[in-house]
């Protein structure tokens, strides 16, 4: 960031931050090494690719599946995704009967580890009020529609426990090892808003 | 408090529009203020519930319009100003005027202490022996509470009932957390009925899970 370069075509926010953060960093109080590592971490490293692992492993392993929903932060860790933003995981599984739809209402709580950081929908005034309220409605703006018989269980992130929905396998997958499973779910699908769609001809094995 | 962050139920905010492929930030801006808020955090000066207090307690007007991440700067900015990290006036001029103690000079995130920080995390769970005041299956009611203060108990489920899905053992309490007090209380999660919370119209199958603490809950009259 350098002095005395033109700022004028900058936003207030933009300005605002970029003050910040030299005084900061005059200051001592952040490394600025540690803020490219800390961008860098979740721009490229924690996302939703970690939670399709999960997912696809609880698909193909029986025993696996019976350990993430009964002690999902345990599960999880073992393959190695944990830590902030996911200290305490739950695992919520949809089935022919219930569709499980997650939200904060209050802020923006969200498993990091496993799905990295929030989209912006997901952050934005529309879902978090109408999610508890209007769950089929939400669902239906994600192209997702449920019969009158399955059951809706919306989970509210209000604590420090951390939701992630493990979806229904999609039909078709036969023949498909975890790596070509994991390919198929979504971010999307693992917060609940969709499910996941079943393979291609081309994904076929 | 009852601020303009305690959305659940509100109507008018329209469609929610997700956007195709979206990236992770949409500005450079975005990424500077996230990561300055967790290397900030670093520092230990605060605690998670008492940055979201700091994130909610704005005008609502002024809530609303803020897009996620300039609620991000926001607060931050409050919590240097009241940790005392900075003066108003280096907030003001962007220019140091005092250097940092030594003491907190130790306590920078430095850039190869990231992953190991990152993968640690925080413990919010307590090893206090709390006796659980609820049993899973029982029937609760939401106290009918209006702190000012930082609280986790959302507006839509206050003076509702619901029945104890399960007991997730115990925490920090999040109200409390947020005064600067560590106080274990027990997390369960509670399951009202869609039609309890929202009336008749609601579709009879559906419900809403809320995590809540003992001090958001009595037992619900017979």
């Amino acid at each position: 960031m350098s002095e005395g370069h033109d700022h004028s075509h900058l936003s207030d926010t933009e300005l605002r931050v970029r003050s910040l953060e030299s005084l900061l960093v005059e200051k001592g109080i952040v490394d600025p090494a540690a803020l490219d590592t800390l961008v860098q971490t979740y721009e490229e490293k924690i996302g939703p690719q970690n939670g399709a692992h999960v997912v696809a492993r609880a698909w193909t392993e029986p025993d696996f599946k019976d350990w993430l929903l009964r002690d999902a932060s345990a599960a999880i860790s073992e393959m190695g995704y944990h830590g902030r933003q996911g200290e305490h995981m739950n695992v919520v599984e949809n089935t022919p009967q219930v569709h499980n739809l997650v939200v904060c209402t209050l802020c923006s709580c969200y498993p990091w580890p496993v799905l990295g950081l929030p989209p912006t929908w997901y952050k934005s005034a529309p879902y978090r009020s109408r999610a508890v309220i209007d769950p089929r409605g939400v669902l239906r703006e994600f192209g997702t529609e449920l019969s009158s018989d399955v059951a809706v269980r919306v989970w509210d992130s209000t604590a420090e426990l951390r939701y992630l929905v493990l979806p229904e396998q999609p039909q078709g997958c036969e023949g498909m090892n975890r790596q070509e499973l994991a390919a198929l779910v979504t971010r999307n699908a693992m917060i609940g808003v969709e499910k996941v769609s079943p393979p291609s001809q081309r994904g076929v094995v | 408090m009852n601020g303009a962050h305690d959305l659940g139920g509100m109507h008018g905010f329209g469609p929610i529009n997700p956007e195709a492929d979206e990236p992770v930030f949409h500005h450079e801006w975005e990424r500077r203020i996230l990561a300055l808020t967790l290397a900030s955090g670093a520092m230990g000066r605060w605690n998670i519930d008492k940055s979201r207090y700091a994130r909610e307690n704005q005008l609502p007007a002024q809530y609303l319009a803020n897009s996620y991440y300039q609620t991000w700067l926001v607060g931050l900015e409050k919590l240097l100003l009241e940790a005392g990290l900075i003066s108003a006036e280096e907030l003001a001029s962007g220019q140091s005027t005092e250097a940092l103690s030594e003491d907190l000079a130790g306590k920078v995130l430095k850039a190869e202490m990231v992953a190991g920080a990152l993968s640690r995390g925080d413990r919010f769970r307590m090893d206090d022996d709390v006796a659980a005041k609820f049993t899973v299956g029982e029937r609760v009611q939401v106290l009918n509470n209006h702190p000012t203060h930082h609280t986790r108990a959302p507006r839509y489920v206050r003076g509702h009932c619901g029945v104890v899905a399960q007991d997730h053992g115990v925490f920090v309490f999040a109200d409390a957390n947020a005064q600067g007090k560590k106080v274990p209380q027990r997390i369960y999660s509670v399951c009202f009925t869609a039609q309890d919370l929202w009336g008749p119209d609601a579709v009879a199958k559906d419900c809403v899970y809320v995590d809540l603490w003992d001090g958001h809950l009595e037992a619900a009259a017979v």
